[in-house]
């Protein structure tokens, strides 16, 4: 039963990057019989209580109106659990993916990042906050197309 | 007066205006901000920093156990009930001013939430640990661009410096401690901000160096938010922030 409410699961989209799922995101930290946890990523997304309502309203159309939603705060959430699938389905989406190694997270985000439509890394950070909290504002030099880059978080 | 709160409450409730009402502030950069980067870098600070008003002011309630939850205790406390320190509520002022407040808040948040990750209190140090990662990215946001105005421009040099004269005066009620901080401390969930000044003070000192600018000159304090004495500035935010439930008790989405 568990399997079946994770590929539930799987079919639920983050809100504000449809491209991947709640799953991929690394947002669903347990699922049970009984109970799913769920994590927020950043602690004022304005997304959290949309995902919960899909995620519930999932759950209720697949005949598991009895699993109850919980919310974790710990451990905080961290890109690091982003699956590779996950990634892979960002950089398609246009979306250049996080860089592994959260813990040093100041020095990631400082990396040059790949630019996601045409590969080069001669690129630039314009700012380090951008449409959504998770993601950071960049620009390809090779491509002069500017770009969403997930942050290391 | 403040407290109809439980110390631990209480304790819990200081946080949790200290973010709302900042985030409250930096909310009104929407949309007016010199650049498309800076409003949206300033709100999403501002949406963090709501974030964490939204846990520290639930668990408020949830540990006065009265039935108030995080938008109970947001928007119907008068202004004599809320707890969080002056330097948040003072006005925007321009750009500089903005940043100053910011990069003294946000370094004094950083090391509160690095000793409250770790606390006994597992509800106080998940919400710092979690807040922390994001916090971190404010301090670093601030500090750009106090090296920037003040390694820049004569005007905008002179705008940072009179931005960073006009908040130092409430910098020193960060750090101080009183029985609602004693309790808390007590109690696994509060962290000894007097003893975070040192490192305060250091991290604050190296921006201003790199910035070329000098520290301010020590002035007497100004304090009292803590036990709810605010400038005037305080009302007029609340006024606007907390007038839709005030006028429509209740109203959802
Ligand atoms: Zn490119």
């Amino acid at each position: 039963m568990t399997k079946e409410i994770r590929r539930i699961l799987e079919s639920v989209p983050d809100p504000e990057i449809p491209a991947v799922s709640v799953v991929d995101l690394g947002i669903v930290r347990e699922v049970s019989a009984d109970r799913v946890v769920i994590t927020p990523t950043y602690t004022g997304c304005p997304a959290t209580h949309t995902i919960e309502q899909s995620i519930r309203a999932a759950l209720d159309a697949h005949g598991f109106a009895d699993v109850a939603i919980e919310t974790a705060l710990a451990p905080p959430w961290s890109t690091d659990w982003i699956s590779d699938a996950g990634r892979e389905k960002l950089r398609a989406y246009g979306i250049a993916p996080p860089p592994k190694g959260a813990g040093a997270s100041a020095l990631k985000n400082a990396q040059a990042a790949e630019c996601p439509r045409c590969g080069s890394m001669h690129t630039e950070e314009v700012s380090r906050f951008g449409s959504t909290p998770c993601k950071a504002l960049w620009r390809c030099k090779a491509c002069a197309e500017p770009f969403d880059r997930f942050k290391c978080h | 007066m403040v407290s109809a709160l439980p110390p631990l409450a209480d304790y819990a409730a200081r946080l949790g205006d200290d973010s709302l009402v900042l985030g409250q502030r930096l909310g009104e950069w929407c949309g007016h901000a010199p650049a498309i980067e800076v409003d949206l870098s300033l709100s999403n600070v501002a949406l963090d920093l709501i974030g964490q008003a939204t846990h520290f002011l639930g668990l408020a309630g949830a540990i006065e156990g009265a039935g108030r939850d995080a938008d109970k205790l947001a928007f119907h406390r008068d202004v004599m009930d809320f707890s969080n320190c002056l330097l948040v509520e003072q006005p925007n002022g321009d750009f500089a001013q903005t940043i100053a407040r910011q990069f003294l808040f946000s370094h004094y948040q950083a090391l509160l939430f690095e000793q409250m990750a770790q606390v006994k209190d597992e509800r106080f140090a998940a919400i710092a640990a979690k807040a922390l990662k994001e916090v971190n990215y404010h301090a670093t946001l601030a500090s750009d661009w106090v090296v920037r105005l003040g390694d820049g421009t004569d005007e905008s040099k002179a705008r940072m410096i009179a931005g960073l004269d006009w908040m130092w005066r409430f910098t020193d009620e960060l750090f101080a401690m009183d029985d609602v901080d004693a309790a808390a401390i007590a109690a696994g969930a509060g962290v000894d901000k007097a003893a975070l000044r040192a490192d305060w003070d250091a991290r604050v000192d190296a921006v201003l160096a790199e910035a070329t600018l000098a520290r301010p000159a020590a002035r007497r304090a100004i304090v009292g938010g803590r036990v709810g004495r605010h400038s005037e500035h305080l009302g007029h935010l609340l006024s606007e922030m907390q007038f839709l439930q005030r006028a429509y008790p209740g109203a959802s989405w």
